[in-house]
C-alpha cells in the first residue's frame, strides 16, 4: 500500500466538495464581521439549514426547493441574531452560543417528532453533480469537475463576487466603514443599522446554504450534529483569510483538503486510527490560527454594539 | 474576532439586588419552559402530559429525587467551571471536552492504578480527572494568551478533538478498551468508586464535593487576593496590567481552574455513576453548563439553583420520554432559549443601571 | 447683521442629565463664533444637535432665516452644516481619498473609481490650500493632516457652516498656527465657523464673538475684542478663578531617577524610544513636553515595567530596576497616575474599596496572606476619600458611578498615599474642569514639597509651563531639548516639539 497513492485528482475533487459548505459560511461571516457583528451562531444556522433542506425536500421531492428553504431559514435566524445584537445590543457571542444550543435541540427533537428516527432522517432526493462537457474533458484536471454540482461553482463564484463587492464598490466601502467606525460612517449619512442587518441576515443565508449543501448535496439526508463544528472552522477560515472572501476561499480549500485527506487515508486503511484522523481538520484549524499572527486585520468595531445616542 | 466580556460580566454580576437575579432566574425558566411547551405542542404532543411526567419523574419518589441530585452534580461542577472562566473574562465553551477527558483520565486511574487503599485511590483518581481537564483547557488558555486566538473558537476545536480522543480510546482497537463489545474502559476498582450512600439508589454523595467547590469558589473569588486578581483581569485587563497583575498568567491560571472543575465533573460522573468511561457518558453537561452559569448570574449560589433546575430537567426527561414520548433533545432547546433570555435581560438591566449610575453621579456632584 | 444660524430654546436631556437647558444661540454669517465652556457644559451636545447627530427634545433651529429640522448628519450636511469632531471621524485603515468621499463616492459603472477620486481630492486640497496626500492611509498621517482631511471632508460636501469641536486639543503650536490661517481663509471665502473650545487664549485669538455655556445654559455672549480672559473665565466657572498656580522655588535634593540610553519599541514593533537619558531629583517636577505619539507613552510604560525595554538602564534611588516587574517597581517606591484612568487607573466595575488597593501588592497592613481583608480595605478607602475629598456615598459604590474629577481624585489619593519616591503623572488633569484641575495641581506641588521626584507628562503646554522646574522636549523618541523653566518660554518649547531649531530659519 502506497500512502502517496491518495494524492490524486480525486483528492482535489474531494477537497472542493469538502470546502464548498465552508466557503459559503465563511463568506457570510466575513461580511457580518466586516460590518461589525460577530456571528458564532453560524454553526447552529448551518445545522438548521441542513435540517430545513432535508425537511422541505422530503415533502416536495425537489432538493432545490430544499436549498431555498435552508437559505430562508438561515436568513430568518440571521435576522434574529441581527435583532438581538444590533437593536437590543445583547452580547453577540452569548446569543450566538444560544443559537448553537437551539440547533442541537430542535432539529434532533423534530427528527423524532416527524420521522420517529433518533439519529438520521430518511433519504431524500439530492442535488446531482453537474456534467459540463468541456470542463470534464480537459486533460488531467477533467475529473476534478466530474463530481461537482452547481453549488460548488456557486461557492467559488460567490467568493469572487464577494471580494469585488467588498473592495471595489461603494456598498463594500460602506460595509467596511461601518465595521471599522460606525460613528464615522453615521456622520456621513451611512445607515449603520441597515447595513449591519443586511450583512448579518446575509451571513445567516450563506450559513443556511452551506448547511443545505451538507445534507442534500454531499449526502441525501440529515444526520444528528452533522455540521461537526464546520461553522467554527469557517470562522477560523475567515480569520486565516484576513477577513477577505478570497482569503477565506483559500483557507476553506486548505481545511477542505485536510478533511479530504483524512477521509482518503481512512479509505485506504492507513495505520492511524480513524478517530484520530478525524481530528485532523480541527488540529489544522488551531495550527493555522496559531501560526497566523496579525490580529490587527480584524475590523475595529467587531462585537461592539453601536448606540446612536 | 475579538471581544470583551467585561460588559457582560458587569451586567450579570453587579445586579442591584438579589431580587433582580431571582427575577431573572424565574423569568428565564418560565420563558424556557414555555418555549419547550410550544415546541412539544407543535409536534402534536401534550406539553402538560410531558411536563407532568417530567416533574413526577423528578419528585415522585426518593429514587427519582436522588437521580435529580446525581444529574445536578456534574452540571453544578461544569457550571462553576464556565462561571469561573467568565469571571476572568473568558468564555469557556470547551467544558464538554474538558469533562470528557476528565472522565477518561479518572476512569483510567480507577482501574489502572491498583493496590491503593480507597482513601488514596479515590482522591488520586479524582485528581487525575482534574489534571486532565486543566491541561486540556490550558491549551486554549495558552493560545489566547500568546496568540490571541479567541477561546470560543479554540475550545470548540478542542472539544471535537477531545471527543475523538475519547472515541478512539475505547474504540475496537483502542488502548483503554475493556474486553467485550461495549466501547468502554474496564470497570474502575471499588477503591476508586464513589459508592451509593442511600440504599436502593445510585446516590453517591458526589453532590457534596460539588457543593464544597461552590463554597470554595465563592470564597476564592471575593475574599482572596487570587480572586481579586482574577476578577480584575476579567473586568479590565489593562488596569490589571497597570497594577502589576500579569494578565496572561492570570488568564492561564483561571482557565486551568475552570478546566479542572470541568474535569472534576467528568471524574465524579465516571467514578460515582457509570464506574467506567465510555465516550457517551455525558449527554452534553458541558453545554448546559453555559446556560447554568449565566442563569445563576455567575454566582455560586445562583449556579447551585440553576444546576438543580437542569438536574430536574435531565432526570425527569427519562420519564418524559417513556411516558409522553418527548425526547430529551428538548432540553437543549430550552437551555438555548434560557441563554437568549439571560443575554437579552442583561440589556434591560444594563439600561436601568446606567440610568441610576447617572443619577448617582448627579447626586454625588451636588 | 445677517444670521446664518439661529437656535432657540434648545433642550436636550439624557437619562439623569439635562445637557442643554433652553439654549439660544445666534451666529452671524461669515463670522468665527466661539463656543466656550468647561467639559460637560453642553457645548458638544448643542453642536451635535446642530449637525444632526442628536435630535433636540424642544426648540427650533433656523438656517439663513428658514426653520429646519435635521433627522441625521446627512440632512444637516445637505443644508450646508458640517462638523469636524474632536475625535476625528476617520477610518484609520482607509486612504485619505476614501475617507474624504465616504458616503458620496465617485464611481464608474457602479465600481469605485480610485484614480478619479484621488485627483478630485488633490484639486480640492489645492483649492483650499490644505495639503494632503490622497492615497496615504489615514493611520499613517499626522494628526494635523487628519484634521485637514476632516475639514476638506465637510467642504467636499458643500458645507457653508463649519463646526470645529476643540480643534486645537491635539495640535502642536505650529499646527495650531496653520489652523489659524485656515480658519481665516475660510472666513474670507464666506464660510461661517463655530469654534468650540475650553481654552480662553485660543477663543480670544480665533473668534469674532463668543458665547459662554455653563451647566447646560447660556451665560452670556460677548464681542471678543471687547472682553478679557478674566471675564470669560468667571463666566465659564461662575466664580473668579486664579489662572495660574503659585509655586515655591525648588529645593533640589538627591538624584532619584536616572535613565540612561533607554530604548523601547511601540505596539507595531517600531522604535518608539531611541536612546533617552535624563534624571529627576527629589523635590523636583520634570515636565515632558511633546506632541502626542512621540514616545512619551512608551517612556511611562517602560518606567513602570508595562513594556520591555530593548536597551539602556533605569535606576531608582541608585538601584537598577530595568528588568523588574511592575509590582516590584511599585514596591520600590514608584507611583503612577496613568494617562487613561478609565482604561488603566481604575476598574470601573469594582467598588471604590477594591480600587483603592489596585497596584499595591506590598500594603502590609491590608494583607493577611491569601485572604483579602475587606474590612480594613474599606476603612483604608474611607480614609483616602476623606483626605482627597472624593465625593461618594460609601467605599462600596462602583467607581464607574463617580464623576471624572472624583475618579481622578481617588487615583491620586491612592498613588500619593504611600509617599512615593518617584511619582509619574501622565495627563493628570485631562478632561477635568477648572476646579478639579486646580486641586490636582496643588496636590502635585504638595508632593514636590514633601520631596517626591515627579515626572509630569502633559499635552497641555500651559500645564507643563505652570508646574515644571525643568522641561524635556520629546520628538520622535528622543529628547531634543532640555530647558529650565525660568529661562524658557512657550515659543521655544513649541518649536522644539516639532523637531528642532533649524526650522526657525525656514519660517
Amino acid at each position: 500500500m502506497n500512502i502517496l497513492s491518495v494524492f490524486n485528482i480525486g483528492l482535489l475533487a474531494a477537497t472542493l466538495r469538502g470546502a464548498t459548505p465552508l466557503i459559503f459560511a465563511a463568506i457570510g461571516v466575513t461580511y457580518a464581521e466586516r460590518s461589525g457583528v460577530t456571528n458564532i451562531g453560524v454553526e447552529g444556522i448551518m445545522l438548521f439549514g441542513a435540517f430545513s433542506a432535508v425537511l422541505v425536500t422530503y415533502y416536495t421531492k425537489n432538493p432545490w426547493i430544499g436549498v431555498l428553504a435552508a437559505v430562508i431559514v438561515g436568513g430568518l435566524l440571521g435576522l434574529v441574531h441581527a435583532w438581538t445584537s444590533i437593536t437590543l445590543k445583547a452580547n453577540q457571542i452569548v446569543t450566538g452560543a444560544a443559537v448553537n444550543l437551539l440547533a442541537v435541540g430542535i432539529p434532533n427533537y423534530l427528527l423524532i417528532a416527524i420521522w420517529n428516527q433518533p439519529g438520521a432522517s430518511p433519504m431524500v432526493a439530492n442535488i446531482k453533480p453537474l456534467h459540463i462537457a468541456f470542463l470534464a474533458n480537459l486533460p488531467i484536471i477533467g475529473p476534478l469537475f466530474n463530481s461537482q454540482n452547481l453549488l460548488a461553482y456557486l461557492a467559488i463564484f460567490a467568493a469572487i463576487v464577494g471580494q469585488i463587492i467588498l473592495f471595489h464598490t461603494p456598498l463594500g466601502l460602506h460595509i467596511r466603514a461601518v465595521g471599522e467606525d460606525p460613528r464615522a460612517a453615521d456622520t456621513v449619512g451611512i445607515d449603520v443599522y441597515k447595513l449591519r442587518y443586511l450583512c448579518v441576515i446575509f451571513s445567516g443565508m450563506m450559513a443556511g446554504l452551506g448547511g443545505a449543501y451538507l445534507s442534500v448535496a454531499q449526502l441525501s439526508m440529515f444526520t444528528k450534529q452533522m455540521t461537526q463544528g464546520r461553522g467554527f472552522i469557517a470562522m477560523g477560515a475567515m480569520i486565516f483569510g484576513k477577513w477577505t472572501p478570497i482569503g477565506s476561499l483559500g483557507a476553506c480549500l486548505l481545511f477542505g483538503f485536510a478533511d479530504a485527506l483524512q477521509l482518503a487515508l481512512q479509505t485506504i486503511g492507513v495505520s492511524i486510527p480513524s478517530d484520530l484522523l478525524m481530528t485532523f481538520p480541527y488540529v489544522l484549524t488551531l495550527i493555522a490560527l496559531a501560526g497566523f499572527v496579525g490580529r490587527s486585520a480584524a475590523p475595529a468595531a467587531v462585537g461592539k454594539p453601536y448606540d446612536k445616542g | 474576532m475579538k471581544f470583551s466580556f467585561t460588559e457582560l460580566i458587569h451586567r450579570i454580576t453587579d445586579r442591584k439586588s438579589w431580587l433582580e437575579s431571582a427575577g431573572m432566574f424565574l423569568g428565564a425558566t418560565v420563558v424556557g419552559l414555555l418555549f419547550g411547551a410550544i415546541v412539544i405542542w407543535s409536534s402534536n404532543k401534550s406539553p402538560i402530559v410531558a411536563y407532568t411526567a417530567l416533574f413526577s419523574g423528578a419528585f415522585g419518589s426518593l429514587y427519582g429525587f436522588t437521580e435529580v441530585l446525581m444529574s445536578t452534580t456534574p452540571l453544578l461542577l461544569a457550571g462553576l467551571s464556565v462561571a469561573f472562566a467568565f469571571h476572568c473574562g473568558l468564555f469557556n465553551i470547551g467544558a464538554e471536552g474538558q469533562l470528557m477527558l476528565g472522565g477518561l483520565a479518572a476512569g483510567w486511574a480507577g482501574y489502572a492504578i491498583q493496590g491503593l487503599p480507597w482513601y488514596l485511590h479515590l482522591p488520586l483518581a479524582l485528581l487525575c480527572g482534574v489534571a486532565a481537564g486543566a491541561l486540556w483547557s490550558l491549551i486554549a488558555g495558552a493560545l489566547k494568551a500568546w496568540k490571541g486566538i479567541h477561546e470560543v473558537i479554540s475550545t470548540i476545536m478542542l472539544n471535537y478533538i477531545a471527543f475523538n480522543i475519547g472515541d478512539y480510546m475505547v474504540s475496537s482497537n483502542g488502548p483503554l478498551k475493556a474486553a467485550g463489545i461495549i466501547p468502554a474502559t474496564p470497570y474502575v476498582l471499588n477503591t476508586a468508586r464513589l459508592l451509593p450512600i442511600i440504599p436502593n439508589t445510585r446516590f453517591s454523595g458526589g453532590i457534596f464535593i460539588a457543593l464544597v467547590m461552590a463554597v470554595l469558589m465563592g470564597y476564592v473569588l471575593w475574599h482572596t487576593r487570587l480572586g481579586y486578581r482574577i476578577r480584575a483581569v476579567g473586568k479590565s485587563p489593562s488596569a490589571a496590567e497597570y497594577a502589576g497583575i500579569p494578565p496572561r498568567q492570570t488568564m492561564l491560571l483561571a482557565m486551568a481552574i475552570s478546566g479542572g472543575l470541568a474535569g472534576l465533573a467528568g471524574a465524579v460522573q465516571v467514578l460515582g455513576l457509570s464506574y467506567r468511561f465510555s465516550s457517551t457518558f455525558s449527554p452534553g453537561y458541558g453545554f448546559d453548563a453555559i446556560a447554568i452559569a449565566l442563569l445563576g448570574s455567575l454566582h455560586p449560589f445562583g449556579i447551585v439553583l440553576a444546576s438543580l433546575l437542569f438536574g430536574i430537567l435531565h432526570a425527569g426527561s427519562v420519564k418524559m420520554q417513556q411516558t409522553a414520548g418527548v425526547s430529551n433533545d428538548i432540553i437543549y432547546a430550552i437551555s438555548g432559549i434560557i441563554i437568549f433570555f439571560v443575554a437579552l435581560r442583561g440589556v434591560l438591566v444594563n439600561f436601568q443601571s446606567r440610568f441610576s449610575h447617572k443619577n448617582a453621579t448627579a447626586k454625588v456632584q451636588k | 447683521m445677517e444670521l446664518s444660524i439661529c437656535m432657540q430654546g434648545i433642550v436636550k436631556s439624557f437619562p439623569g442629565v439635562l445637557a442643554n437647558d433652553h439654549i439660544d444661540l445666534q451666529v452671524a454669517r461669515g463670522e468665527v463664533h466661539g463656543l466656550l465652556g468647561e467639559n460637560g457644559a453642553g457645548k458638544t451636545t448643542l453642536m451635535n444637535i446642530l449637525s444632526g447627530m442628536y435630535r433636540p427634545d424642544e426648540g427650533q433651529i433656523e438656517l439663513f432665516g428658514k426653520p429646519v429640522r435635521f433627522e441625521s448628519p446627512k440632512d444637516a450636511l445637505a443644508k450646508g452644516i458640517g462638523m469636524v469632531y474632536q475625535h476625528f471621524m476617520l477610518i484609520p485603515t482607509f486612504t485619505v481619498a476614501e475617507n474624504l468621499t465616504l458616503g458620496a463616492e465617485i464611481t464608474r459603472g457602479g465600481f469605485l473609481d480610485r484614480s478619479k477620486s484621488e485627483s478630485m481630492v488633490k484639486e480640492l486640497s489645492k483649492k483650499y490650500g490644505l495639503a494632503i496626500e490622497p492615497s496615504a492611509k489615514v493611520q499613517y498621517i499626522s494628526v494635523g493632516a487628519q484634521q485637514r482631511v476632516e475639514i476638506l471632508k465637510v467642504l467636499y460636501r458643500g458645507a457653508q457652516i463649519i463646526i470645529l469641536d476643540e480643534p486645537t486639543a491635539v495640535l502642536t503650536p505650529q499646527e495650531t498656527e496653520d489652523l489659524y490661517q485656515t480658519v481665516n481663509a475660510l472666513r474670507k471665502a464666506g464660510h461661517t465657523i463655530i469654534f468650540i473650545s475650553h481654552k480662553l487664549n485660543e477663543v480670544l485669538r480665533f473668534t469674532d464673538r463668543v458665547t459662554v455655556l455653563r451647566a447646560g445654559k447660556v451665560v452670556g455672549t460677548r464681542v471678543t475684542s471687547e472682553t478679557t480672559a478674566e471675564e470669560l473665565a468667571s463666566l465659564m466657572v461662575g466664580r473668579s478663578v486664579s489662572l495660574h498656580v503659585k509655586k515655591l522655588p525648588r529645593e533640589v535634593d538627591a538624584e532619584m531617577l536616572k535613565v540612561e540610553n533607554l530604548k523601547a519599541l511601540d505596539a507595531r514593533r517600531l522604535p518608539a524610544l531611541r536612546g533617552v537619558s535624563f534624571n529627576v531629583h527629589a523635590g523636583e517636577i520634570v515636565g515632558i513636553a511633546g506632541v502626542e505619539g512621540n514616545g512619551q507613552t512608551q517612556l511611562v510604560e517602560a518606567l513602570t515595567g508595562l513594556i520591555r525595554t530593548t536597551g539602556g538602564t533605569i535606576r531608582l534611588d541608585g538601584e537598577d530596576i530595568t528588568h523588574f516587574p511592575t509590582s516590584e517597581r511599585f514596591c520600590r517606591g514608584i507611583a503612577h497616575i496613568p494617562e487613561d484612568r478609565h482604561r488603566r487607573g481604575l476598574i470601573l466595575d469594582f467598588s471604590l474599596a477594591e480600587n483603592s488597593i489596585l497596584g499595591y501588592p506590598d500594603r502590609i497592613s491590608l494583607r493577611s496572606g491569601f485572604r483579602l481583608d475587606m474590612k480594613s480595605i474599606r476603612k483604608f478607602c474611607a480614609k483616602l476619600m476623606a483626605a482627597f475629598d472624593v465625593r461618594a456615598p460609601s467605599p462600596d459604590v462602583m467607581a464607574g458611578g463617580l464623576s471624572g474629577g472624583n475618579q481622578q481624585k481617588l487615583v491620586l489619593a491612592r498613588e500619593f498615599s504611600r509617599c512615593p519616591k518617584l511619582l509619574i503623572a501622565a495627563q493628570p488633569t485631562r478632561g477635568l474642569d477648572v476646579g478639579a484641575t486646580e486641586f490636582i495641581h496643588n496636590s502635585l506641588l504638595a508632593e514636590r514639597k514633601r520631596g517626591a521626584a515627579i515626572l509630569l507628562l502633559s499635552l497641555e503646554l500651559s500645564e507643563i509651563m505652570d508646574l515644571s522646574d525643568r522641561i524635556l522636549v520629546f520628538y520622535e523618541g528622543k529628547i531634543v531639548g532640555e530647558c529650565l523653566r525660568e529661562t524658557t518660554n512657550e515659543d521655544e518649547i513649541g518649536l522644539l516639539m516639532t523637531g528642532g531649531r533649524h526650522e526657525v530659519l525656514i519660517h
